[in-house]
């Protein structure tokens, strides 16, 4: 019997893509400023309760919310950029973990305060509901939605970043900061800008992740975790490099899980370490 | 390092002068006397905020002085308590050899660590001592059978200390117990760091790529370091097992680690004392509010800890030392 081999590997993608959409952001931010943005897991946390919050209360469709799931951590995000994180740039590794976790700290009380401890249940659309027998595989297409949403996603960073100007101004100043800024970059407004974006998709792949993971005020830490493994293993400021230690976490996470379901996460932690002491700068990474 | 700057003639005298007791110190350590007569009902809480206050000194060796941000340091309290608690489980109570076995076994394990530890920085570093205490956790909750998953380590007994004094409901002993064991590894812990080799240490945390380059043989430094602070974490996490009677997964957990970060930055990082206060101050402020739902304390700790980074970098006892030398240069002005 092969099918479990492909129905683990179809659920590993999918899971992977919804890591990529978490991570992907705070990789590009770390590269472009040596951020350690702890609190990037929040952000995705406020689009996960902007969906919930738009269906169950105000009747929306889950699809329309998706959108604002994207906008209004984005927009949050440049306040916060504003606020607090643009007087840390220059400093130490500990006083930016130290900020971003009280700022991860106060978001998982706030989202408590407002919506509760539980898990917040959502309507997903009937289409997306169910499963489909191709070839004698399961399909459950709302990983077959997840896949299709983080390879389009994929697919416009990729073209973003190669074919337009501020994608070239982007990998300029991760290349370089200092030579970018002297060749007339802004690179305050670029990195406040990637920031936005990547803390939009965060807030995205929060929302996506309600039907697979579900939602709870905890979600700030218990996703930081494999964020990080996947930023850390992936290489900082790499989208490709993302994309495929998503995918790998997700996949292995998965496969762990499914056959040796006794050792937990215990997997993704060895792969991680076993990674990052090969290459300490992650797989893609060039510092 | 201003204070490098009026060191005079040599070296020699600049470490010794650093080694001379304010008399701040002593009133300090003689107040750590005063819930004996004052506050007999808190003793099980004293003795709790000792064996913290030892786990935040530990830390701060590395992180004050060494500076290494470490995610992790909670392995090291674990495998010391789950060390210590198995022994007395399955050899004997006797409380002196099962903090020995649990020291020794955290130490093994910092050793061990200390090769990956001693060759990153930054980034990778925090991942990587993130990732090595949550492995850690995953392994003690799925060897269930030795250390009791996710129920904890239950029935733990350990023997009278010194074949007389019990480890009662009241505290007396645990408190002295563990006063001792802070007391003597913080008199280690002073002597270690006004040492050559303490500066040695500073040296690594202003710039680590300067200090090979004038001879400090920077990696086996972190390593021996690395392998003493996870030698007094698990010295913590033995007295914890032994004043406790029981060993709670969460002994190891995430939460744990970043707790003690906090402790210690509250306090005033690289300042010996600084994670003794902020142990002192989190453990009463946690046990006074006891009352609020935990999700609801961590807004106030998260609050807290944005206040302190953005407004005092060098944690109260750094905004007590700048007050001190801001009110002595006005008066010396007069």
């Amino acid at each position: 019997m092969l099918p479990p081999v492909f129905g683990v590997l179809f659920d590993g993608l999918a899971y992977g893509m919804l890591l990529f959409l978490l991570s992907v952001g705070l990789s590009v931010t770390l590269g472009l400023m040596n951020f350690v943005n702890l609190a990037h897991c929040a952000f995705a946390m406020v689009g996960g309760y902007v969906t919930v919050l738009l269906m169950n209360h105000f009747g929306w469709s889950f699809f329309l919310t998706l959108p604002l799931a994207f906008l209004v951590p984005a927009l949050l995000s440049v306040g916060f950029e504003r606020v607090f994180y643009r007087r840390f740039y220059g400093k130490s590794d500990l006083d930016q973990v130290l900020l971003t976790i009280g700022i991860a700290f106060v978001s998982v009380a706030a989202a408590a305060w407002f919506f509760g401890t539980t898990q917040q249940p959502i309507r997903t659309p009937a289409i997306l509901l169910g499963t489909y027998n191709v070839l004698g595989i399961d399909i459950a297409p709302y990983r077959l939605f997840l896949i299709i949403v983080g390879a389009a996603i994929t697919l416009a960073l990729i073209a973003g970043l190669e074919y337009t100007r501020f994608g070239a101004q982007v990998r300029a100043a991760v290349d370089n900061q200092r030579m970018a800024s002297g060749l007339g970059i802004n690179v305050e407004r670029t990195f406040a800008i990637t920031f936005a974006v990547g803390s939009g998709l965060a807030g995205l792949g929060g929302a996506l992740a309600i039907q697979i993971v579900g939602l709870d005020p905890n979600f700030s830490f218990t996703y930081l975790i494999y964020v990080l493994i996947v930023v850390a293993v992936g290489g900082l400021g790499s989208i490709g490099g993302s994309l495929a230690a998503a995918i790998l976490i997700g996949v292995s996470d998965i496969a762990g899980k499914y056959y040796v379901p006794q050792l937990g996460a215990f997997l993704i932690y060895l792969v991680m370490l076993a990674i990052l002491m090969w290459r300490p700068s992650g797989l893609f990474g060039r510092r | 390092m201003a204070s490098i700057t009026d060191v005079g003639t040599e070296p020699v005298r600049y470490l010794k002068r650093q080694t001379r007791w304010h008399w701040a110190e002593t009133v300090f350590w003689l107040a750590t006397l005063l819930p004996f007569y004052f506050f007999p009902d808190y003793l099980q809480l004293a003795s709790q905020i000792a064996i913290t206050a030892l786990f935040a000194l530990s830390l701060d060796l590395i992180l004050g002085y060494a500076g290494i941000v470490s995610l992790g340091h909670a392995a090291f309290l674990g495998t010391g308590a789950y060390a210590a608690g198995i022994f007395s489980k399955m050899v004997w109570g006797e409380p002196f050899t099962g903090l020995i076995v649990g020291t020794a076994a955290a130490a093994l394990l910092g050793y061990a660590s200390s090769f990956v530890i001693a060759r990153f920085r930054h980034l990778t570093l925090i991942m990587i001592t993130l990732g090595l205490g949550l492995l850690l956790e995953q392994a003690a909750n799925s060897a269930g059978w030795l250390t009791g998953g996710s129920d904890g380590l239950q029935g733990i007994e350990i023997w009278p200390l010194l074949g007389h004094f019990d480890f009662g409901l009241w505290g007396y002993t645990a408190y002295s117990y563990s006063l001792i064991a802070l007391f003597v590894v913080f008199l280690g812990a002073r002597r270690l760091i006004n040492s050559p080799f303490g500066l040695a240490l500073r040296g690594i945390r202003e710039n680590a790529l300067r200090m090979p380059a004038i001879g400090a043989p920077s990696r086996k430094h972190i390593r021996t370091i690395y392998t003493l602070s996870a030698a007094i974490a698990g010295l913590a996490g033995a007295l914890l097992a032994q004043t406790t009677q029981t060993v709670a997964l969460d002994a190891l957990g995430f939460q744990r680690s970043a707790d003690v970060l906090i402790m210690v930055v509250l306090g005033g990082a690289g300042r010996l004392y600084g994670g003794i206060i902020g142990a002192i101050v989190y453990m009463i402020a946690h046990d006074q509010f006891s009352g609020i739902a935990p999700q609801y304390w961590y807004f106030w700790i998260g609050l807290l800890l944005i206040a302190v980074v953005m407004f005092l970098p060098n944690g109260i006892l750094g905004g007590l030392q700048a007050t001190a030398n801001w009110v002595q240069d006005q008066w010396r002005k007069r």
